[in-house]
């Protein structure tokens, strides 16, 4: 197992321990030497005292997908120990904390353990008990420094950078780190023989997470209303938002802002609140999770038929119910594209990394507002909270916003009458007023039954022309939409169809299989509606594998519900354990359908 | 809601306001509510307050819930911006439009089910942002688009017209925004618009949250011999405690209102409403002092109406937040957005 930058390292620890800012230091280090990495934090539904795990895969080949393999172990949670050393790949390393015995039962002949006494040498060297704790932690990344030849500069650099403003910490950092190096390099053959090598690959790229990516785009989308109730995995969303508007939406001399986040007291509250400001001409936006859609649904039903712009963010994690909050899936499709009682259906866009969360941020305002209606981005706790290199952020200083069919004081007062729900251009989307502008912009929005000149009605046929011009408007819809990412590698009558985080795998597995002659054509959608290049792309192909992240291939089911797509065709690989998904699973499954008899 | 047009005729001798709008140009759709019903009363003092405040129709935004008192926003300033949205969810919205445009002046027209039931978490939580709005309770006890089951309001030992009478406790809104912190607490009886009308404009001008509670029976359901929100049990049980007097900006508070008996309290905007006592041990600027007094004469059988608290000294939520003057709404995307090369320079952090 000799490899170059090809090694993927976990780290298992007790959360509440300062393990994150030991594990972000490595993981920066790598991508400092100019290779490519992913980070995937594993952790618990709990503040302190329960384990956690952090995983890097280093990957000069620049994937972006979890690896379900573990090269290099590092056990630092005696809780975990025994799960933790069977999860390492035979001819891997396991390093462990060597201060206390290993129990004899607890042994592996295929693979090497190396024993480093983590916490004798930080108890000898630090004083206070929460520093041993911390420092323990610092230590292993010189430890892994000096097994995987990590440039030891860097690493210096990066603790310079970060405690720029507490200079102690810097040599108290240094000093544990350089007690896992030194003893590493003493007492073993460093480094390994999966080792880090300086590359160029990282140039122009950065690391960042979707949620922090996804609050950036609100702000450059110019949105000045946030509301939302707090929920993992989605709240480090609005954090963002609010670090980002108190640097850059604060009026240096009165101190006044520009922004207004209201922490409401539920999802009930947060998706009203996004209403009315939306309704009253703001960009709004709420971000949420699985169970704050459930509780959202007659918010979204009621802006669907009243017609008001509304941006939610679905950072999704593991259902059904509660579920389990800090792991990932992708299961809130349905549930958001049909989110509310009675005939409703609504735009969703389907971020595949933290640089479409802010890019699609921007599109989900223009579109909530061109389309008047909600628009929800289903991010999903992998894409959201994990550490993603994705290429520098752009922005296109000559974009205009767009607002959508407002009319103006000046239009309003020309016209005769102004009616609410009329198809004036033929395109389903009506002309819409903002309170305060003017007298005859005026009208009644109401969830209730209307007429297209906005008016109450009990009248079927008054109700019905309502209905059916949404429908128009949801074909509209279907034409604005980001277009799928689609690739014909040859003229195959087998594809793979995928949406969301499900890109990186399914990428590095078309690549896995190509290496054994097996070319699939691929397409990613980005939005539903589907547009008619998704629909053109099913049609050409004789088996479509849709890879999702949940039990009932809630994906599938939209396809063949919106589109009418040949259920026959559609086969489902699905992965939904709650880790992200990776290449691997999809190549299996791919190779059982094969060697089944479906078509390659 | 109302799909019935009213004539557009009025009288041309019908006096007009600064702006040169007669009331009719304030009213709305004719009502679909039962003959008699106390929440028309309230319609017609909303009409007659925000006439004589001359406010531009469309710089008012009328708020509501679902019930019977929620369909009466259609039924005023027609030329105003109105949004009946779904149950006990109003004041998130009007949460939401206030954050986004703090020029407009907002009313929100809400019943006891609506505020009292499946709304009271929205509700409360309005109160502790001190939301700048005017909150209309119209207050009978029962639902009634549902025919006639007992709301919270409900007092113990109320009869129903059919069944059992409530053994419940009610929920007050008066002392539950009392406790909360609400700015300005109001309470009146549809059938009194004398006592009405100024609530309603010092609770219009107001700044921050004002609570205005108004008994206004149902005919329907809950105006028989037993109930206790019936005309009859609020014409006998209920009196005034403090009334008010909206002084108009263009009028001196006249003289003859002497230390001790009439109390000015000048309003954020300027305005000044004039606190007239009837009770002189009733102190509307003290939360204990009111509260203990209004339990007093609620164990008594009385309902207590009138200005029972205002304070014009807490910050409502923008000035809370510390935002801007400028309505966020209205702000071009140039003042939001950091441009290219702050978004470079941001990035050079994520490396």
């Amino acid at each position: 197992m000799a490899t170059v930058n090809d090694v993927v390292i976990k780290i298992a620890t007790v959360n509440g321990t300062g393990s994150a800012s030991a594990n972000g230091l490595l993981r920066k280090s790598i991508f400092r030497m100019g290779v490519p990495v992913v980070g995937k934090n594993y952790f618990p539904s709990n503040i302190q005292g329960l384990p956690t795990w952090y995983e890097i895969r280093v990957t000069g080949d620049g994937y972006h997908a979890r690896s379900n393999r573990v090269d290099v172990m590092i056990a630092m949670n005696a809780q975990t120990y025994a799960r933790d050393m069977a999860e390492v790949v035979p001819g891997g390393w396991l390093v462990y904390d060597s201060t206390w015995p290993r129990k004899s039962l607890l042994n592996r002949e295929d693979i090497t353990i190396i024993g480093i006494p983590f916490s004798r040498m930080c108890n000898q060297h630090f004083d206070s008990v929460r520093a041993r704790i911390l420092m323990k932690n610092i230590a292993y990344v010189g430890a892994i420094a000096a097994l995987l030849d990590i440039d030891l500069g860097i690493i210096t650099t990066l603790l310079e950078e970060t405690f720029a403003e507490k200079k102690k910490l810097i040599a108290s950092n240094m000093e544990a780190i350089q007690l896992g190096y030194d003893y590493a390099m003493e007492h073993f053959a460093c480094p390994l023989p999966m080792r880090v090598e300086k590359m160029n690959a990282t140039a122009g790229q950065i690391i960042i997470d979707g949620n922090t990516a996804a609050g950036l785009g609100c702000v450059y989308a110019g949105a000045t209303v946030g509301a939302w109730y707090p929920i993992t995995p989605s709240t480090s969303l609005m954090d963002a938002f609010r670090d980002f508007c108190s640097h850059y939406r604060v009026d240096p001399e009165t101190g006044k802002r520009t922004y207004c986040i209201i922490q409401a007291e539920d999802e009930l509250a947060a998706i009203g609140m996004v209403l009315g400001a939306s309704w009253m001409g703001a960009r709004s936006f709420t971000p949420t999770s699985g169970p704050g859609i459930s509780l959202m649904s007659e918010f979204i039903g009621f802006a669907y038929y009243a017609e008001i712009p509304s941006v939610i963010f679905d950072v999704q994690r593991v259902g059904p119910s509660t579920g389990m909050p800090t792991r990932t899936q992708q299961c809130d499709i349905i549930s958001c594209a049909y989110a509310s009682h009675g005939d409703t259906k609504h735009v969703l866009l389907f971020p595949a990394d933290p640089a479409e969360c802010f890019y699609m941020s921007v599109t989900a305002f223009d579109l909530a507002e061109r389309l008047q209606t909600p628009v929800m981005v289903l991010s999903d706790l992998d894409i959201g909270m994990n550490d993603w290199m994705v290429p520098e952020l752009e922005w296109d200083e000559d974009y205009v916003p767009d607002r959508g069919k407002v009319l103006g004081a000046e239009e309003l007062e020309q016209m005769e009458r102004f009616h609410r729900y009329l198809d004036v251009d033929g395109d389903g989307i009506p002309y819409r007023t903002l309170p305060g502008v003017h007298p005859k912009g005026a009208y009644f929005t109401r969830g209730s039954g209307h007429t297209r000149l906005g008016a109450y009605t009990e009248d079927s046929a008054e109700y019905q022309d309502v209905l059916d011009r949404l429908l128009h408007k949801w074909e509209t819809a279907r034409s604005l939409v980001p277009e799928a990412e689609i690739r014909f590698s040859k003229l195959n009558k087998a594809a793979i169809l995928t949406l969301g985080s499900g890109d990186s795998a399914c990428k590095e597995a078309l690549d896995r299989l190509e290496t054994e002659n097996i070319g699939l054509n691929y397409c990613r959608v980005k939005a539903f509606p589907f547009t008619d290049a998704v629909r053109d792309f099913i049609e050409k192909h004789d088996v479509v594998y849709i890879v999702e992240q949940n039990r009932d291939a809630q994906l599938r089911t939209l396809l063949i519900n919106d589109i009418e797509a040949d259920q026959n065709k559609l086969v489902p690989l699905l992965h939904y354990n709650g880790m992200p998904i990776n290449a691997g699973f999809v190549v299996d499954r791919v190779l059982e359908e094969i060697a089944k008899g479906r078509a390659a | 809601m109302s799909y019935i047009a009213k004539p557009k005729i009025s009288h041309p001798g019908l006096p007009r306001n600064a702006l040169g709008l007669t009331s009719r140009d304030y009213e709305g759709s004719v009502s679909t509510l039962c003959a008699g019903c106390g929440h028309d009363s309230v319609t017609a003092a909303i009409i007659q307050a925000v006439f004589e405040l001359d406010i531009e129709p469309h710089m008012l935004a009328k708020m509501s819930g679902i019930g019977c008192s929620s369909k009466t926003p259609a039924y005023f300033v027609h030329q105003a911006h109105g949004f009946n949205s779904v149950h006990g969810r109003m004041p998130s919205v009007t949460t939401g439009a206030n954050a986004a445009n703090r020029d407009l002046m907002y009313i929100g027209v809400s019943g006891d089910g609506d505020s009292l039931s499946i709304g009271v978490g929205q509700f409360v939580h309005a109160i502790r942002r001190n939301l700048n709005m005017c909150y209309i309770i119209e207050n009978n006890g029962v639902y009634g688009l549902t025919k006639g089951q007992f709301s919270a309001s409900a007092d113990i030992g109320s009869m129903p017209k059919k069944g059992m009478p409530n053994q419940q406790e009610p929920i007050d809104p008066v002392s539950t925004a009392l406790s909360l912190g609400a700015t300005y607490i109001a309470r009146s009886f549809s059938g009194d618009k004398e006592q009405l009308v100024p609530l309603l404009k010092g609770a219009l001008l107001h700044s921050g949250f004002s609570l205005v509670d108004i008994i206004s029976p149902c005919v329907t359901f809950n105006d028989h011999e037993g109930s206790t929100k019936s005309y009859a049990h609020t014409r006998q049980h209920y009196h005034h405690v403090v009334n008010v007097d909206y002084i108009h900006p263009s009028k001196e508070i006249k003289a003859s209102y002497e230390e001790g008996e009439a109390m000015p309290i000048h309003l954020h905007g300027g305005d000044t409403i004039l606190l007239r006592k009837v009770d002189d041990s009733y102190d509307p600027t003290s939360r204990a002092s009111a509260f203990k007094y209004l339990r007093e004469r609620f164990n008594a059988g009385e309902i207590t109406t009138g200005l029972l608290y205002a304070n014009e000294s807490r910050a409502e939520m923008h000035e809370l937040m510390g935002n801007v003057e400028t309505p966020l709404s209205k702000l071009p995307l140039d003042e939001l957005n950091p441009g290219k090369d702050e978004l470079a320079k941001l990035q050079a952090g994520y490396r």
